[in-house]
Parts: structure tokens; C-alpha cells; sequence
């Protein structure tokens, strides 16, 4: 059994050796997570300002689901996308399982919701305030919503951290559609959950190292231009 | 521009507004026509605001109706603008605002900065015309809104206590701008509880006293001879003149 000590030396040799399988897993996930938050942004932003300004039947309903859906089981979520796309499922055809496109397509599914429900509540709050002058300047539907998404996007950028922070941080949903295989689907999260039951908890702390220093650095960046910001536009 | 083809007069009839089991508005008559300054005027509460955005259109009146001379909807829109007693800006410079509100109203793309700037230096703020809005002082961001209403060259202009939340000087600055607005023939509806500036920018008062029109009358017949006995308590409890 190795000692917690002897894992952090571990770490911290081979994060400072330049390992190239560690600097793959790590750009993988990167790039696997941006992508779907991307992706899960311009569908997510109009979403939640659409319901924020809508007014329509079924609008509470659709919030409270919006919300509920904020905390759906990544294994859950990878289930549905791998039934979607495994040879048998209706996308079967587009042969994207176990590739990292099928976990892109999982991290958006699970992070959309996130976004566009805390998207939904700011732009609900901005509507507040604007709604009369921008009533009477002649702005509605989804001409205001994209105002609205527009002048508070600074404030937007936390919605958006938070579906990065959970696409980062999830394993379930990767794992499935992905099948963590070794230089194909293999991130951050799957291979510290692979390492640790194997025992090499060396690389698996490794990676928990590097994935909390990037999380904390993606939002001391977000924090920092939000400052800016509010100090340029008020 | 009082025409023929203008939205003016403005008749109300019979308006009557209901919110949360209160009746504010209690059937209103009334007809505000081209030419004289119309000050909405009356205690806090009177509901001098909510009729104010039932005439812009911003409130659905309960029952009653508003009728702007016999005009089609997207005319009458274009043919009014609203300043309000605190003003929302969006977050970007001074001129952009302005632009904003130029293409909502279908202005050719071309003409919108020329206006924007013009209307800018129309109420003394083409120096700030690069500064975000947001961060103007609450002075400056009424005479942006007010600029914001002059670039759309409104028939009339609508205007909630403009000067509620401002110091004197700024208050000053903003009543001169709506004189300029009055002499350049927009017709000037606004509401306001103090009576000097109704004195300073009125030509005929109407006088709202618990969601009900206590009086429609020419500014100085108002302050003279006050035709209704909530009106001559309103004058006599607000001396001196502020």
C-alpha cells in the first residue's frame, strides 16, 4: 500500500518530467470539455433567455424540469448517448462510438441544462429591470433576449464556468460512451478512476492535481475580466 | 409636429386599471391634444405613472380605451417615446445606446451615427458620447436618455418624474433640454408632484387624486383658481415651491 507521501513525490516527478501520455490525457479532456461547453453556450445562452422573456403555456412547467435537469447522472446521461449511438441505436450508422466526438456529444448533453438554467435565471432578473425601457424602445421577443444576453455577459460567464467546472470534473458519461481507451478516449477523470483501482496512484494524483489547478485557474481568469469589466461598463 | 397626419389628439375613455386586487386607475376621460405641455400632476401614489404607461402603451388597460387618432399600431409606437424616472441603460458607450434604440426604430444604418451625434449635442453631452453608459452619473444618464428620445423624433414624448432622483443643477440641465423638446414642437406629457417645475414646463395641468382625474385645466388657472378642492389642498400643502 503506498503512502500518500510517496504518491505526491510521484506526482510531482512526473509532472515535472514532461510525460507526453500525461500531456495527451490532459489536452484531451480539454478539448473534449471546451468543446461540449461550447456547444452546450450558443445552444444553452438563447435557451434560457427564450424562457426568461417567453411567455407561454407550460413555462413553469419547463423551468422547474430546466432546473431539475441541472443535476442529471452523468452515467445516466451516458447511457442514453451510448443506446443513441451504439450500432443498433438510431445513430448507430454514424459509427461514433467510442470516440471522443461521442463524449463531446455526452459533456453537452449534461452541461446544456446547467447553462441554460442559470442563463435563464440572470436574463429573468435583467428582464426586470428592462423590460419597460426596452418595451417602449420597441425591443421584444428575440430581439430583447439577445439584448438582454448581450449586456449581461459578464455575468453570463459564470453559467457557463459552472458547465465547464461539471464537464471537467464528470467521469460517468465519458466513460461509457468513451470507453476509456488507452490514447483514443483516455481523460483526466477516467484515468484517475482507472490508475486508482490498479494502483498507480501516483499518475492518478498527478492528474487530480492538474485538474484542480486548472479549474481554479479557469475561474481565477473568469473572475478577474468579470472584475474588468464591471470596472469598464458598470 | 402637430399634423394631420399626426397620432395626436390622444383620447382616453372611461380607463380603468385593476393590479392585485386594487383599482389605481378609476375611470379616466380625458384628451390630451397637440401644442400645450401636459403635466400629470398629483401626490405620490395618485397613480400619475401607471396612467402614464397606459398611454405609452407599456400597461393593458382593465377596461376603458386609448385611442390615438385613428391611427395603425406601428405608427403610433414610432410616434411616441418614454423617459423614464430612472433610466435603463444597456452596457455600452453613450452613442451606442443611441444607436441601439436608431435601428429598433428602422432608421437607415447610414444616417443613425449622424442623428445619435446630433441629438447628443442637443442636450450637452457629445463630449461623453464614447463613455460607457453605465458609469455616467445619474444626470448625465437622463440627458443620454434623453437624447436617446430626441434622436427618435417623437410627436410626443412622455416623461416619469425625469428629475426625481437628481440634484438641482442636474435638474436644471434636464427641464432646459425639455424645453427644447417643447419648442421644437414635441408634444410634452409629463408627470411630476412638484409644483415649481409643473409652473416652469406646464401649459395645462392634469390633476390625478386617487386614480381619478380631478381636473383638467391651463397651468396658471390651476395655480390661481383651482377648480377642484383636492387640487387647492395639493397647492396650498406644497408651498413654498420647491
Amino acid at each position: 500500500m503506498n503512502s500518500l507521501g510517496e504518491a505526491l513525490r510521484g506526482a510531482v516527478d512526473l509532472l515535472f518530467s514532461g510525460d507526453t501520455t500525461l500531456g495527451g490525457i490532459v489536452a484531451l479532456s480539454l478539448a473534449v470539455s471546451l468543446s461540449a461547453v461550447a456547444l452546450a453556450t450558443l445552444l444553452g445562452l438563447p435557451l434560457g433567455a427564450a424562457i426568461a422573456v417567453g411567455r407561454f403555456r407550460g413555462r413553469r412547467a419547463l423551468i422547474v424540469l430546466l432546473n431539475a435537469l441541472m443535476g442529471l447522472p452523468p452515467v445516466v446521461v451516458g447511457l442514453l448517448v451510448y443506446l443513441l449511438l451504439s450500432r443498433a441505436g438510431p445513430l448507430g450508422d454514424l459509427g461514433l462510438l467510442f470516440t471522443p466526438p461521442a463524449m463531446v456529444i455526452a459533456q453537452t448533453v449534461l452541461v446544456l441544462p446547467i447553462i441554460a438554467a442559470l442563463c435563464r435565471q440572470s436574463v429573468e432578473d435583467a428582464w426586470i429591470e428592462y423590460e419597460e425601457q426596452l418595451r417602449s424602445l420597441g425591443a421584444a421577443g428575440v430581439r430583447a433576449a439577445l439584448t438582454l444576453i448581450w449586456d449581461i455577459r459578464f455575468s453570463l460567464v459564470t453559467a457557463v464556468l459552472a458547465g465547464l467546472g461539471r464537464a471537467l470534473a464528470e467521469v460517468g458519461a465519458v466513460i461509457i460512451v468513451g470507453g476509456n481507451i488507452d490514447g483514443v478516449t483516455r481523460v483526466m477523470t477516467t484515468t484517475i478512476a482507472l490508475e486508482t483501482s490498479k494502483g498507480d496512484l501516483p499518475l492518478a494524483l498527478s492528474l487530480g492535481f492538474i485538474l484542480i489547478a486548472l479549474v481554479i485557474m479557469l475561474n481565477a481568469a473568469a473572475h478577474l475580466i468579470k472584475e474588468a469589466a464591471q470596472r469598464r461598463y458598470g | 409636429m402637430a399634423s394631420a397626419h399626426g397620432i395626436l389628439p390622444l383620447k382616453l375613455n372611461d380607463l380603468r386599471f385593476d393590479a392585485g386586487g386594487r383599482t389605481i386607475i378609476h375611470g379616466i376621460s380625458a384628451q390630451i391634444t397637440a401644442g400645450p405641455a401636459t403635466i400629470i400632476l398629483g401626490a405620490n401614489g395618485a397613480g400619475k405613472s401607471v396612467l402614464m404607461r397606459l398611454m405609452h402603451g407599456l400597461l393593458r388597460p382593465t377596461s376603458g380605451s386609448i385611442d390615438w387618432h385613428g391611427q395603425a399600431e406601428p405608427r403610433v409606437r414610432r410616434g411616441q417615446s418614454m423617459v423614464f424616472q430612472r433610466p435603463v441603460m444597456l452596457r455600452r458607450s453613450a452613442l451606442d445606446n443611441i444607436l441601439y434604440a436608431l435601428k429598433l426604430a428602422r432608421v437607415p444604418a447610414a444616417e443613425r451615427k449622424g442623428i445619435a451625434m446630433e441629438a447628443l449635442r442637443e442636450v450637452g453631452i457629445a463630449d461623453i458620447a464614447h463613455r460607457s453608459a453605465r458609469v455616467l452619473s445619474g444626470g448625465e444618464q437622463q440627458r443620454l436618455a434623453l437624447a436617446r428620445a430626441w434622436a427618435l423624433h417623437p410627436e410626443v414624448l412622455f416623461l416619469d418624474e425625469p428629475t426625481a432622483n437628481l440634484d438641482p443643477g442636474a435638474t436644471r440641465e434636464i427641464e432646459n433640454v425639455i424645453k427644447a423638446f417643447d419648442a421644437s414642437g414635441t408634444k410634452i406629457v409629463m408627470s411630476t408632484h412638484n409644483l415649481g417645475q409643473a409652473r416652469r414646463l406646464g401649459d395645462e395641468v392634469l390633476f390625478i387624486h386617487q386614480g381619478r382625474l380631478a381636473e383638467q385645466t391651463p397651468i396658471e388657472t390651476f395655480f390661481r383658481q383651482p377648480a377642484s378642492a383636492e387640487a387647492a389642498a395639493f397647492v396650498k400643502g406644497e408651498l413654498p415651491w420647491v
